[in-house]
């Protein structure tokens, strides 16, 4: 929005401070670049939003390595499937391409994500993704806070998917310390992160919709997201940012008649998926906009370490739930979801099967739910109940030193993973035996699944790239962390 | 969902270059099979994971050791300031591993995978924006989260974490 960087010649003139028309030197390799770099100091209105070096560098300016890189020739895949370095215009002059900013304050980048494109009329040759706007140093403030109040900090990184983010923390921290959780704390965390899948998928539908032009399925989503919030804040107490999920086990019991809200939640999901099918997915219009669209191959893929439903949209039966069980995975069905082509229609329709696979496990939880305690009995963690505060001295100390101090974890390090709805959300934990975390990296699915963003979008059209970059469902306060 | 194998089979793909690799497997949890090889070594031993079938790289990270020095590493390793953990994970064995990588302060920087990993790309820029570690070999070794005029990696144990002031003149800081 800020700048509109146009290296024609009949722009440049506008703003000749900006850009001189100098040509910068080429070959960039390296933290050379940082050093001595021929970035020229942007200056006047540019200067204010300028990211430097982050940037996309103009073609001139930008050697032929580098060249291949963006636009994904240097993923070593086999003959034929790999772009062809050939067929890569170096030669093309700036005079005929022009870089735009799309972002950071678009509506259509999810939050505060910068796409900077090389178009070559509508058609997109390179773009670079420049992120860091929400950055709040999260996992520096993680290493201020006790493993007790860790949990309020990591759901607010992925705020579509909190409960995934305090569940990973959860079970990296159980890890370490070595507790078994009782089964019912396993089975209500389930329940929650499964409607919390559905919850995102939904909110995934209503973007999606809105950036492909139906205005209607915006509505709809957040409709049945309220549905599901509405649940939450009747378990949780809030809407988002739940602190629900604890290392230990979770906050409180499922309230009063939670089967019956999750039945009707499951009952109208369920039936409000057939008419989104009839909305979106067999009409003509939305399957021209995304059918073969944002390609991908499996190859490509995994090199980019891609994961979540943009892994399986190229075809790879991959989902943590199902490869590597966590929590009672293993006693549910369910199907993983898989695509063909590798286009955006293959990721719309597993998310959307997704939402429907989530209700199918929902369902048996419902049934299976065990009686029992909903968090680990095991003094060390857990807080006594409230009711014990009021009689008994020791108790009070006890809850006073859990939540001022702290519980104490022995030193060690794990890596923990978690399917959440974007893709592996990892927890790197490292303890040095205090009740702080001494090192916590959250392995963000949004954050590197955004390196597949140049390659899908490479030959499409303007228009396509909202469409492909919402399909990623990046959400940047997890990005940025 | 249990990683078979584990120390001795691990032990084997470690070049013999004299430089004291070790691989070692925390007890009692499965999947948490962690290898630590030097510097020189470390990316043959990613290539040779990555020709065993491990597809992807799941995470990259850093870590300042610089006031738990006195953590526990197997013999052989000599802990240093800065560790680089790389996350690897075979689909096919539904298998992870996990490189530990000792990084000197002194020369911190380290072998990019971007040849052998293209993924690492937007993981070894934030370890760099973050520690200050430098990947050799990287195509595009600038900062990714921070502004690219800021001073200092956030995430280093001796970067405060600042702070607003407060009324109680004899608070402690946070550290």
């Amino acid at each position: 929005m800020s700048d509109v960087t146009s290296t024609s010649p009949a722009a440049g003139g506008e703003a000749p401070d900006a850009h001189p028309d100098t040509p910068l030197e080429p070959p960039l390799s390296g933290h050379d670049y940082l050093e001595d770099g021929p970035f020229v100091e942007p200056q006047g209105l540019v200067a204010e939003t300028s990211e430097g070096p982050q940037e996309l560098t103009r073609r001139s300016a930008t050697d032929a390595s580098q060249l291949r890189r963006e636009v994904g020739a240097v993923l070593r895949l086999p003959e034929g499937v790999a772009v062809d370095p050939s067929d890569i215009d170096i030669e093309q002059t700036d005079d005929e391409t022009m870089i735009i900013n799309m972002g950071p304050q678009h509506p259509s980048t999810h939050g505060v994500l910068r796409l900077m494109l090389e178009l070559d009329g509508e058609t997109v040759l390179r773009t670079k993704p420049v992120i860091g706007y929400l950055h709040t140093g999260m996992e520096k403030t993680a290493e201020e806070l006790t493993y007790v109040q860790g949990s309020t900090n990591v759901t607010r990184m992925d705020y579509l998917a909190p409960l995934h983010n305090e569940l990973v923390l959860s079970l990296a921290v159980e890890a370490l310390l070595g507790v078994e959780m009782p089964p019912r704390a396993d089975w209500i965390r389930m329940l929650m992160v499964e409607l919390n899948r559905v919850s995102s998928h939904l909110m995934w539908m209503a973007t999606n919709g809105m950036d492909l032009g139906s205005t209607s399925m915006m509505i709809y989503g957040f409709r049945e997201r309220e549905m599901v919030l509405a649940f939450f804040e009747k378990t949780t107490g809030l809407r988002m940012n739940h602190n629900f999920i604890r290392p230990g086990g979770t906050a409180a019991d499922l309230p009063d008649g939670w089967e019956d809200d999750v039945t009707v939640i499951c009952d109208t999901v369920l039936s409000r998926t057939e008419e989104y099918d009839e909305l979106l997915t067999g009409q003509p219009l939305f399957r021209q906009r995304s059918e073969g669209i944002g390609t991908l191959s499996a190859e490509e893929a995994l090199a980019l370490s891609l994961t979540g439903p943009v892994l399986r949209s190229t075809g790879v039966p991959w989902d943590l739930r199902r490869s590597m069980p966590y929590l009672r995975y293993d006693e549910v069905d369910f199907d993983v979801i898989v695509g063909t082509y590798g286009d955006n229609f293959d990721r719309y329709s597993i998310r959307l099967n997704e939402i429907r696979e989530s209700v199918r496990i929902i369902r048996q939880i419902v049934e299976k739910m065990p009686a029992g305690d909903y968090r680990v009995q095991d003094k060390k963690v857990t807080p006594p109940p409230r009711g014990r505060i009021d009689e008994s001295m020791e108790a009070l100390i006890h809850h006073f030193k859990v939540f001022t101090e702290g519980f104490k974890v022995p030193e060690g390090e794990v890596y923990v993973a978690v399917e959440s709805p974007r893709g592996e959300l990892g927890c790197y934990l490292v303890a040095d035996g205090s009740p702080k975390a001494y090192r916590m990296h959250i392995r963000g699915p949004s954050f590197v699944n955004l390196q597949g963003l140049p390659l899908m979008m490479r030959g499409g059209l303007l228009a396509d790239a909202v469409a492909v970059c919402s399909t990623i469902d990046p959400v940047m306060g997890e990005v940025d962390r | 969902m249990t990683a078979t194998g584990g120390a001795e089979v691990v032990e084997d793909r470690l070049p013999d270059s004299g430089a004291g690799g070790v691989a070692s497997r925390v007890p009692g949890r499965p999947l948490q099979e962690v290898v630590f090889p030097t510097r020189l070594q470390y990316s043959a031993v990613v290539a040779g994971y990555r020709d065993s079938g491990y597809e992807t790289c799941s995470d990259l990270c850093g870590v300042d050791y610089l006031t738990f020095a006195h953590r526990t590493v197997p013999e052989g390793v000599v802990p240093e300031r800065f560790e680089v953990v790389v996350n690897l994970l075979s689909l096919s064995q539904a298998r992870r591993v996990r490189i530990r990588v000792q990084v000197p302060e002194s020369d911190a920087s380290l072998d990019s995978l971007f040849d052998l990993y293209p993924g690492t790309e937007a993981m070894e820029r934030e370890t760099y924006d973050l520690f200050g570690i430098v990947f050799d070999g990287h195509p595009d070794m600038t900062r990714i989260l921070m502004p690219e005029d800021w001073e200092g990696h956030p995430l280093r144990k001796d970067y405060g974490v600042g702070r607003v002031p407060v009324q109680f003149k004899g608070a402690p800081g946070p550290r």
